[in-house]
Parts: C-alpha cells; sequence; structure tokens
C-alpha cells in the first residue's frame, strides 16, 4: 500500500512537472540557504582552529581587561583597566617556574616606506622573548641586540611579505626604511609563515624593539599584550594560576575583588572565535529557515489546488470503498515527497555553493553529515505539517458531492 | 425451506434533507428487498428520489431513519469508513459519468478497488485482465479513456464495478451519456452478467433500457409506487 502511494504521489507531481518544480522552489532556496551557511560556518571554526593550533597548544596571551564580549566586540570589556608594563613582563619571565618566556606585545597598522614603494603593513613592538616564545626564527640576518631593545634605537626585522612587497629580490639587510615618522634599519628577516585566518597575511609584519614602539610611535611606557610560553614540564592551566597569582599581586588585586586583567590559552581564544562564528551562522541560518517556512506555505497552497482540481478523482476512490485515512495518506505522503525533493535538491545546491565560497575564501570545505540528515529530516516534516491541511480537506469531501463535481 | 435472505433490504427507509419548513423528504419510508440473482431497474421522473435510494443501497449515505439490511446485517448506523469498507468488499459502481480516472490506462482504472483492497500487484493485474476480458475490452488495457470511445468507457466502468467480485453491482444511469446503439451494448454486458448470476441494480429513466431488467420499482415523490414486473403501460408513461 506504502509503494502503490508513493508510486501515485510521485505519478501526481510528474504529472505537473513546471508547477511542482515553481511549488518547491522555496524549500530548494530555504535547504540551499541553511546547509551553505552552516558548512561555511563550519569551515571557518575549522580554519580558525587549526591557524591557532599552529602557533601551539601552550601559548598564553595575558591582557588587560576583562575576556569575553565588550562594547567593541571580543575582549573590550573593562578597557580603562591599567596597562601592563615590561617590568610585569620581566617578573613573568623571571619569577615563575612553569613560564618558559614571556613577551610583550604591542601592535599598530603603520605605512612603511622605501624610496618611492610604500605598503600598509602590521607593526609589532616586542623583543627576542617573542621569536621564542612563538617558535618564529630569523632566517636573514640576525634578531636585536640587548642594546637596540634596552635603547629603543630604530632598527627592525621584516616579515616575508614586506621584505617582497620593499625590496624585491634585493638583500634587504642594513637598508633603511621608514615607518610613517619613524627611520629604521632593517637587520633580520622572518621565516615565512603562509596565509592565516581569513586571508590575513601573517607575514605581512614588522618587528621593532619595544622600547622603540613605546617612546617613538606610541609616546608612553605601556604594554598591551604579554606572549608566554607555558615550559612543557607544566600544563598550561598551572601555567594560567601562576601568572594570575603573580598579576594579582603586582596589580594588588585583593580577596574577592575581579581580575582586572586576563590569560587565556590557545584552546580557550578557538573557543571564543568559533563561539563566535557559530552565534552567527545560528542566526543566519535561523533567517534562512523562514523561507523554508514560506516554502512550506507555498506546498500547502498548490496541496489546496491540487485537492481541488482532483475532488472528482477522489469521489471516485472514495466510491470503490478507499477509506478516508488512504485519501489523506495519498495526498500527505505527495506533500511530502514534494518538500523531500525540495529538500534533496536543496542540499545538493547547497553543498555545491559552499564549496564554491570555501573555494574563493581558501577556507576548509566540511559538509556536515548530520546538518544533511537534519535538513532532509526538517523539509520532510514541512511537507507533513503543510500537507496536512489539504490532505484533511481531500479526506473529509463526500463521496456523492465529490462525484458529482465537475 | 426458508427464505433466502435478501442481499438488500430496505426496512421503512425514510431520507430528510434540511429542517424545519425547509425540510424535504427525499425517502418517504421505503422497504423493498433484492435477491441474489435478480436485475432490479429503478425508475421514476427526476426528483423522485431514486438517486437518494440509489446512494443509499451503495452505502455512500446513510439514512435519517429506518434499518438497512445488506446480506442480513444493518449497515444504516455505520460511519463513514466502515460504509467504505462495505462498498470495497461487497459493491461495485457504474455512474452515467464514467468517473474513469483521466490519463490512466483502463487496466490501472480496473486496478482500482483492488489497490485499496491490498491485492499484490501481479494477482491485481491478472484479475483485471480477466475483468477487462469480460467486457470484451482485454486488447484496450494499455490505453487511456480519453483514447477510448463512450462505450468503451462506459465498459472499463464495468469492469472496474465486476473487478472485485461484489455481492451486487450498482448501476446509475448507465446509459445516459450514451447514444442508443451504444446504450444496448451496455445493457446486453449487464444482462450477460445477470444471467452469469450476478445480482444488479439499476437507476434509469429510459424505458427501453429498464426493460432488460426482470423487476421494476417506481418510485414517484419519495414512495414506491409500484414494484413487480414492468407494467405494460410503462412505455406510453
Amino acid at each position: 500500500m506504502i509503494r502503490e502511494t508513493l508510486l501515485l504521489a510521485i505519478q501526481a507531481i510528474a504529472r505537473n512537472a513546471l508547477r511542482s518544480v515553481l511549488t518547491i522552489l522555496g524549500i530548494v532556496i530555504g535547504v540551499a540557504a541553511v546547509i551553505a551557511l552552516v558548512t561555511l560556518g563550519q569551515g571557518s571554526s575549522d580554519e580558525v582552529t587549526g591557524e591557532l593550533e599552529k602557533l601551539g597548544t601552550n601559548i598564553v596571551m595575558v591582557r588587560p581587561g576583562a575576556p569575553g564580549m565588550g562594547p567593541q566586540g571580543p575582549g573590550t570589556r573593562m578597557l580603562g583597566a591599567e596597562p601592563f608594563s615590561l617590568a610585569d613582563v620581566d617578573a613573568i619571565q623571571t619569577d615563575l617556574p612553569s613560564i618558559a618566556s614571556a613577551a610583550p606585545y604591542e601592535t599598530r597598522g603603520m605605512t612603511a616606506i622605501l624610496g618611492s614603494e610604500s605598503i600598509t603593513t602590521q607593526v609589532v613592538g616586542t623583543d627576542n622573548r617573542y621569536l621564542d616564545a612563538v617558535d618564529w626564527p630569523v632566517v636573514l640576518g640576525r634578531d636585536f641586540s640587548t642594546a637596540e631593545e634596552s635603547g629603543g634605537q630604530g632598527v627592525c626585522i621584516v616579515g616575508q611579505t614586506v621584505r617582497e612587497d620593499l625590496f624585491d629580490d634585493a638583500d634587504p639587510v642594513g637598508q633603511k626604511i621608514r615607518l610613517e615618522t619613524l627611520s629604521c634599519e632593517v637587520i633580520g628577516v622572518l621565516e615565512e609563515k603562509g596565509a592565516g585566518s581569513f586571508g590575513m597575511d601573517q607575514d605581512s609584519v614588522v618587528l621593532i624593539p619595544m622600547r622603540t614602539m613605546q617612546r617613538r610611535v606610541l609616546g608612553d611606557n605601556d604594554v598591551g599584550m604579554i606572549y608566554v610560553r607555558v615550559d612543557p614540564a607544566f600544563t598550561t592551566d598551572e601555567g594560567i594560576a601562576e601568572i594570575e597569582d603573580l598579576m594579582r599581586d603586582r596589580r594588588r588585586i585583593t580577596g574577592g575583588e575581579e581580575d582586572d586583567f586576563y590569560a587565556m590559552d590557545m584552546a580557550q581564544i578557538t573557543s571564543m572565535l568559533t563561539g563566535i562564528t557559530t552565534v552567527l551562522t545560528g542566526l543566519l541560518s535561523a533567517v534562512a529557515a523562514v523561507s523554508l517556512v514560506v516554502g512550506g506555505i507555498g506546498i500547502m497552497n498548490i496541496m489546496l489546488v491540487s485537492v481541488t482540481e482532483r475532488t472528482r478523482e477522489i469521489g471516485i476512490r472514495l466510491a470503490v470503498g478507499a477509506t478516508a485515512g488512504q485519501v489523506m495518506l495519498q495526498f500527505l505522503v505527495e506533500a511530502v515527497v514534494l518538500s523531500a525533493m525540495g529538500g534533496v535538491i536543496g542540499i545538493i545546491l547547497g553543498l555545491i555553493v559552499a564549496a564554491l565560497a570555501a573555494w574563493q575564501m581558501a577556507i576548509p570545505y566540511s559538509p556536515d553529515i548530520t546538518v544533511v540528515i537534519g535538513a532532509v529530516v526538517f523539509s520532510a516534516l514541512v511537507g507533513v505539517i503543510f500537507g496536512y491541511f489539504p490532505a484533511r480537506r481531500a479526506a473529509r469531501l463526500d463521496p456523492i458531492e465529490a462525484l458529482r463535481h465537475q | 425451506m426458508t427464505e433466502p435472505t435478501p442481499v438488500i433490504e430496505f426496512r421503512d427507509i425514510a431520507k430528510v434533507y434540511g429542517t424545519g419548513a425547509a425540510e424535504v423528504r427525499a425517502l418517504d419510508g421505503i422497504s423493498f428487498g433484492v435477491n441474489r440473482g435478480e436485475f432490479v431497474a429503478i425508475m421514476g421522473p427526476s426528483g423522485s428520489g431514486k438517486s437518494t435510494a440509489m446512494n443509499l443501497i451503495g452505502c455512500l449515505d446513510s439514512p435519517s431513519s429506518g434499518q438497512y439490511l445488506f446480506d442480513g446485517v444493518d449497515v444504516a448506523g455505520l460511519n463513514r469508513d466502515q460504509r467504505a469498507l462495505i462498498r470495497r468488499d461487497y459493491l461495485g459502481f457504474v455512474f452515467q459519468g464514467f468517473n474513469l480516472l483521466a490519463r490512466t490506462p483502463a487496466l490501472e482504472n480496473v486496478e482500482l478497488p483492488l489497490i485499496y483492497k491490498g491485492v499484490p500487484r501481479a494477482e491485481r493485474r491478472a484479475q483485471a485482465m480477466e475483468a477487462l476480458a469480460k467486457v470484451g475490452l482485454d486488447r484496450w488495457a494499455g490505453h487511456d479513456p480519453s483514447e477510448l470511445s463512450g462505450g468503451q468507457q462506459q465498459r472499463v466502468a464495468i469492469a472496474r464495478a465486476l473487478v472485485g467480485d461484489p455481492e451486487v453491482i450498482l448501476a446509475d444511469e448507465p446509459t445516459g451519456n450514451l447514444d442508443q446503439t451504444r446504450s444496448h451494448e451496455i445493457m446486453k454486458v449487464l444482462k450477460g452478467l445477470n444471467d452469469d448470476g450476478m445480482t444488479i441494480v439499476m437507476v434509469t429513466h429510459e424505458t427501453d433500457m429498464a426493460a432488460y431488467a426482470a423487476r421494476h420499482i417506481l418510485m414517484v415523490d419519495g414512495r414506491i409506487e409500484h414494484d413487480g414486473p414492468p407494467k405494460p403501460q410503462e412505455g406510453a408513461a
């Protein structure tokens, strides 16, 4: 009986091929949008996770303020918190047994100029401990000398992109470039890191000594962030606990007072960033899901038309002994087959769109089988819900009236 | 030897539409029985209640009062789905307008009652072909109704009525949409089935078609005016 009903539904749909296609368009678009968004969202989450894991799982970032969402995005709560100083960095490095190295970190987007060439790049104020903390070797030239670090001299180490953009194939070591008003001599070139998250170029970077950054660029003695590498003999949680104890002490935070700084390891940062992606994906998918409901109403509409058109057919079926339940099932199955077809086409379309977009944005293509199954189930459910009313109307027809219908 | 149980028995059946001043008594307490193997023609002018009677016999509708015994079982109080099962298992319908499913081959039209009975596919095919052969249309099994003449369509409808091996075939103005020649063809098919033992109840207003039936029930204003062999003066009426 189920097989007969299915065949009957497919026949009825095929008979009105164009109408059927137009009817399921809403479902197709809705499902395709949800599938594409969720797949891309997953892809970008994977991308972020992969990038941050490359940095190393034992890296901890310490920042003033409070973690979580603030008024200007993540990490902007308690903006007024007192910044760190170089003394804080030194204390973390020397006082804590669990810490392998700690480096100050301050960054600004600036224009780098050489002769007539100029590029926009990321200028980072730090010191040699940063190269150690994030394991980023200098492949050409040398790193900072103690005198350059403590004296705040005009020297810099450039990333591969800066080197290629400003110097082409020429040897950059010993040349002088200008970072806006600051003139500095290139003393080294960093190893190539490759593309980062969302097309961000990690090699478009110029490292200058922290003191130079403070005195000649920012005009203060602040340290905005501290990069810490935890000694492999300790867990990152142990490292974070030690840092928190020390910093609470140094910043004179007592008892139940809230910290005005935070230390996060890569796992926490990853979950924060992917959390944002998840929320965004969820919101966009919710909007797309609305189009599924609209698609369902389209199916209901066309099924009602179909019931009216086929009143006589229903009358004949009732006369030869079909029960109300059998007639109802026939129209319900027809609606479900329609919407499930829309679902399947939508899934295929959504996966293709996601694959193209993922390729375009250079993020991983990560289709999720549970989402695909969910889309099939949901679209079939749309068919049941919106097919129910027309099917019930068909089942309740009076056979005598229905047979008289022209 | 006891009287055989009539396959159809109406006991004081009434059908009332509307209430109060708008009340219409389409059937005003009629009683009759039909035995196995009979060929009965129900006749009467339009509005006499013959179609209402036919709908009640066919379990398409239920009476307002009275008893309807089908094979000795009262079916007057059955609900919709129970009536559908009676139609499916014991009745075959032939309508004036043929009522075949459009764009569906003759064979599949004939199979329709068997689908709802749950007969397996292969067996269904065989039974439907057999029924089509009985009405002489086995060579047209693959054709859609639109490719068949009116007479052929009505014969497909008769095959559909026949296929479930029903107790009774109900024919509602079966020749109403056909010309004289085709009408007689159809009546000969029905007569042939009756000769093989099939019980047939037919509604018609055409006396020369009613002449194929051995028993006439003449209805006027919701009452039975005559029940028995054809009356000689009918032809003049």
